[in-house]
């Protein structure tokens, strides 16, 4: 019966690492901030309390296991309002949103237009790097 | 009152750390005391209506709640993870407006809160009842409020409704 339960915990904690994983990958390959933000936020806290949730499975009512539930609360309270805090920020800073970007009603509403990157914009960027690359 | 059941919280939390490793009696003096000064000098920021607290529906509610949350934060994550490992990365991102009808601000804080923690939507502000959330599939062309909301905060606003309120 230990058995059992321990490889269910185990199997827990693979499936949190994958989440983390996937999580990194997402941060790497999403267009711009705030899709990076929902990959590098919401993925990683699901991993890492699949992780939490994954040691309590193994290590049941010992310290070690009530310990990791209380870290795991913490990380379901914290976790959103960095996420919150960062993308506001980053939106009144004025980093501006992929060019592919649908509808902004929060730059309608209260930034006075949309803060959706132009095509222009973006093209120059690409230049301005493929000349980085020649000096290098 | 609200010193009180603060000091519950805080001192329960404390027994919860120390007592499965078998401490000794002056952890849990100082641990006591400490729980004291805290809820001396910061209960009056804490909840107003702290009788809430002993309400056992609310427990039942919450309890409810958590694996609903669960496992919609899971197909979320998948459904995200999806569009991390295709090729195109089909992301139709876009800011939209969601009217919630959570009266208090402890509602909405946990309704911002669940919102921003399944993948693919992030409350980024919130403005009275309106809710303006970061949305990885935006549904058509985002101007729907009432359409939007039903997607993103309906299934969450049915028991924080009972929870909070």
């Amino acid at each position: 019966m230990t058995d059992i339960v321990q490889t269910i915990g185990y199997i827990v904690i693979a499936v949190g690492v994958l989440f983390d994983l996937l999580g990194a990958v997402g941060l790497v390959r999403f267009p711009d901030v705030y899709n990076r933000l929902q990959s590098a936020t919401k993925s990683v806290t699901l991993g890492t309390l699949g992780i939490m949730i994954g040691i309590f499975i193994v290590k049941g009512f010992s310290p070690l296991g009530i310990k990791a539930i209380i870290c795991g609360v913490f990380l379901l309270l914290t976790a959103p309002v960095s996420a919150h805090a960062l993308s506001r920020g980053s939106l009144r800073f004025g980093a501006k949103m992929w060019k592919g970007t649908v509808v902004d009603a929060y730059g309608k509403d209260k930034l006075g237009g949309p803060q959706i990157a132009s095509e222009e914009a973006e093209s120059e960027e690409t230049e301005s790097k493929e000349n980085d690359d020649e000096v290098a | 009152m609200r010193r009180i059941v603060l000091f519950v919280f805080a001192y329960g939390l404390w027994l919860l750390l120390t007592l499965p490793s078998g401490q000794d009696w002056p952890v849990f003096v100082a641990g006591g005391v400490v729980a004291v000064l805290t809820a001396i000098f910061f209960g009056g920021e804490f909840s107003h209506r702290p009788l809430s607290f002993l309400n056992p529906r609310r427990w039942f509610w919450g309890i409810l709640y958590i694996p609903v949350f669960l496992w919609h934060m899971l197909v979320a994550n998948l459904d995200v993870a999806f569009r991390v490992l295709h090729p195109d990365c089909p992301v139709r991102p876009g800011i939209v407006k969601v009217r919630t009808a959570l009266k208090t601000d402890v509602a909405r804080a946990f309704l911002a809160n669940s919102i921003t923690l399944t993948p693919g939507t992030m409350t980024i502000d919130i403005d009275d009842d309106i809710l303006y959330v970061h949305w990885i599939d935006v549904f058509e062309d985002g101007e729907n409020i009432e359409a939007n909301t039903k997607a993103i905060a309906a299934d969450f606003e049915k028991y924080l409704r009972r929870i909070f309120e």
